[in-house]
């Protein structure tokens, strides 16, 4: 790291406790994910995997606890369930679909 | 038979063992770039000080059709040795036969040569390229890898363990690495993982290099599994012999005293290397080189959370393991992986007597919700763990900065630091001269005229109040200031002085610090 005793280095400004200190910032600090609440409304899959069966349609009204689908994932079927009740607004995926992680699968209205 | 034939038969049987997997394996292994097994070895030890054993130990699978194979050694090759003098047991696997995949014998030779190494009191190196479990082996082959396990864990904190990744280390093999002390990886040719690519790819739908997935940058810098990278397996054995000059064979004993030499104070200068404006960075290796014998410092995990600085250098002659925060990245914050990795260098230093010397100049900890949920809290514990758990000699200098819980956890004198010293440009304060202001003068601050010029004043005066070592010292909480340029004698005085110091735990079976 010969080219951060160079005094031409152009540092970053990292803010702790009201004081603000030149410093450089690493590439996994660079990199971090910021962070998004969660939306019940919107079901996103936990882990990658593929969709199996889909037990809702456009427009169907469910409850909180009523099976959504299945996501096969690691060799086992996952049911998929709501976690709110509303009515479903948009269905991102169909049948056979690979999905990866964090993918909105349906939005609840 | 005569002696002369008796002879040569034995030469006759070492010539086929010693050929290993054969010629167009070995071409094959060096023209990825790597050193067959026997060549590693035979680089990092000194001149015919290798001494092998269990050469003609024979594979043990049955099925398959392997019993009509002779696998040379059974893939790994074992023995005792020097490394400028110091001993060790290393083992190295053989790639160019079968993989290098470990069987029920090839894991006997390593777990042989690892009771031996326990036996001796002497450091173990493993040379791992190896394609994994002999699946032929079955279950005897898991066997192998939970009986290395073992040992690993059974040797830790008794003689130095030290994992060289010349090849992939996949799967359940990785885990012997991970037990040991320090993990040496080489661009290009190392690769970790538990599942590979393959795997990933065909359960996650994720597709990823193994270079991207675990190679050894990616150890090295991201994950932090890796204590040192090479660009070449020649480097890298230059590093490995570096290292052991710093670290005893075994817990009873100290490492290699050497010549005492100054430092090379022309180029390390404190006064020119120094901002005493605490919002500067500067590069806390180069105070570390102003005071280290001949400003030699072997740094440890260079690349994973630079944050913090961890590594050895010599006092005096002494061997002496250096924990120093960076103001050069992420103002040296305290946070998951800096926490992770100088907690367990401190437990390394402690189990084989190094003593430690650790230089603050810390604001405090990482604030993000990604840290809080990275588990911060139980993270950074593992520093005042194994500070506090520590009972080698143990001497902090307060440089600047040494606010709130940073400072506490900095081996300061309530986790029993031997000595605290502090230049006079340190500042001991729960928290920045900003922040503590705007908490402690809120109502003056707010119904001032000029709030903003009622803030600065009352920062300037907390500033020439608290932003210094005095407060500190008249509690007696740091043991002398002294002038900067005095570190070093301050440091060979501190450890001459500790040099008798035992301390013991209460009773216990074992502590259970925060993993």
């Amino acid at each position: 790291m010969d080219e951060n005793s160079n005094p031409k280095t152009k540092y970053s400004v990292l803010e702790i406790g009201e004081v603000k200190y030149n410093t450089l910032f690493t590439k996994k600090y660079l990199n971090r994910k910021p962070y998004i609440p969660k939306n019940p409304k919107q079901i996103v899959s936990f882990i990658p995997g593929i969709i199996k069966k889909i037990y809702v349609k456009t427009g169907s009204k469910v409850k909180a606890g009523d099976k959504l689908l299945v996501l096969e994932a690691m060799k086992m079927n996952n049911d998929i369930i709501a976690q709110t009740s509303g009515k479903i607004q948009k269905i991102n995926v169909k049948t056979g679909d690979h999905v990866p992680k964090n993918f909105v699968l349906v939005e609840i209205k | 038979m005569s002696l002369r034939q008796k002879t040569l038969e034995l030469q006759k049987r070492m010539h086929n063992a010693l050929e290993g997997g054969g010629t167009q394996a070995i071409e094959k292994q060096k023209a990825t770039g790597k050193k067959t097994a026997r060549e590693r070895i035979l680089t990092l030890l000194d001149p015919n000080s290798f001494h092998e054993y269990d050469l003609f130990v024979e594979h043990a699978g049955k099925d398959f059709d392997m019993d009509k194979k002779y696998l040379p050694g059974d893939g790994v090759i074992t023995g005792t040795g020097t490394i400028n003098g110091y001993p060790v047991c290393i083992y190295a696997q053989d790639f160019t036969v079968a993989g290098g995949s470990l069987g029920y014998m090839h894991a006997k030779k390593i777990t042989k040569i690892m009771d031996q190494a326990m036996k001796l009191k002497v450091p173990i190196i493993g040379i791992n390229d190896s394609g994994g479990a002999r699946i032929q082996e079955g279950v005897n082959s898991l066997a192998g890898y939970g009986e290395i396990f073992y040992r690993n864990t059974q040797a830790s904190g008794v003689i130095p363990q030290i994992s060289v990744i010349l090849g992939p280390c996949a799967g359940g093999a990785v885990y012997s690495p991970a037990l040991t002390d320090f993990v040496f990886v080489v661009d290009k040719i190392s690769k970790m993982f538990i599942t590979g690519p393959e795997v990933i790819k065909t359960v996650l739908g994720e597709e990823i290099s193994m270079e991207e997935l675990g190679g050894a940058r990616v150890q090295s810098e991201i994950s932090g599994n890796a204590h040192f990278f090479a660009l070449s397996e020649d480097e890298c054995f230059e590093q490995i012999k570096k290292l052991v000059s710093y670290i005893p064979w075994n817990n009873t004993k100290t490492a290699e005293s050497f010549p005492s030499k100054s430092p090379k104070t022309k180029e390390y200068k404190i006064s020119s290397i120094f901002p005493t404006d605490s919002k500067q960075p500067y590069d806390v290796r180069d105070i570390i080189k102003a005071v280290a014998d001949d400003s030699e410092f072997l740094e440890v995990q260079e690349l994973f959370a630079p944050n913090i600085v961890i590594g050895f250098g010599r006092i005096d002659g002494k061997s002496v393991g250096f924990v120093a925060n960076q103001p050069l990245v992420l103002a040296g914050v305290l946070d998951v992986d800096s926490s992770d990795k100088a907690a367990r260098f401190i437990r390394f230093c402690d189990a084989f007597n190094i003593p430690l010397v650790t230089f603050v100049d810390l604001p405090g900890y990482l604030p993000g919700v990604d840290q809080e949920h990275a588990g911060v809290i139980r993270h950074g514990a593992k520093i005042l763990y194994a500070y506090s758990e520590a009972t080698v000699p143990k001497i902090t200098v307060i440089l600047r900065k040494a606010y709130g819980g940073g400072y506490i956890a900095m081996c300061s004198h309530h986790l029993k630091a031997d000595f605290v010293f502090a230049w006079p440009t340190a500042e001991i304060a729960v928290m920045g001269p900003e922040g503590a202001a705007k908490i402690i003068f809120k109502n003056e601050i707010q119904n001032a005229e000029n709030p903003e010029e009622m803030r600065k004043l009352k920062i300037k005066e907390y500033q020439e109040k608290f932003a210094n070592p005095y407060v500190a010292a008249a509690y007696g909480y740091i043991d002398a200031v002294i002038e900067p340029g005095q570190t070093r004698n301050m440091l060979i005085h501190a450890l001459k002085i500790s040099v008798s110091k035992t301390e013991s735990h209460l009773p216990k079976k074992h502590g259970i610090p925060p993993f």
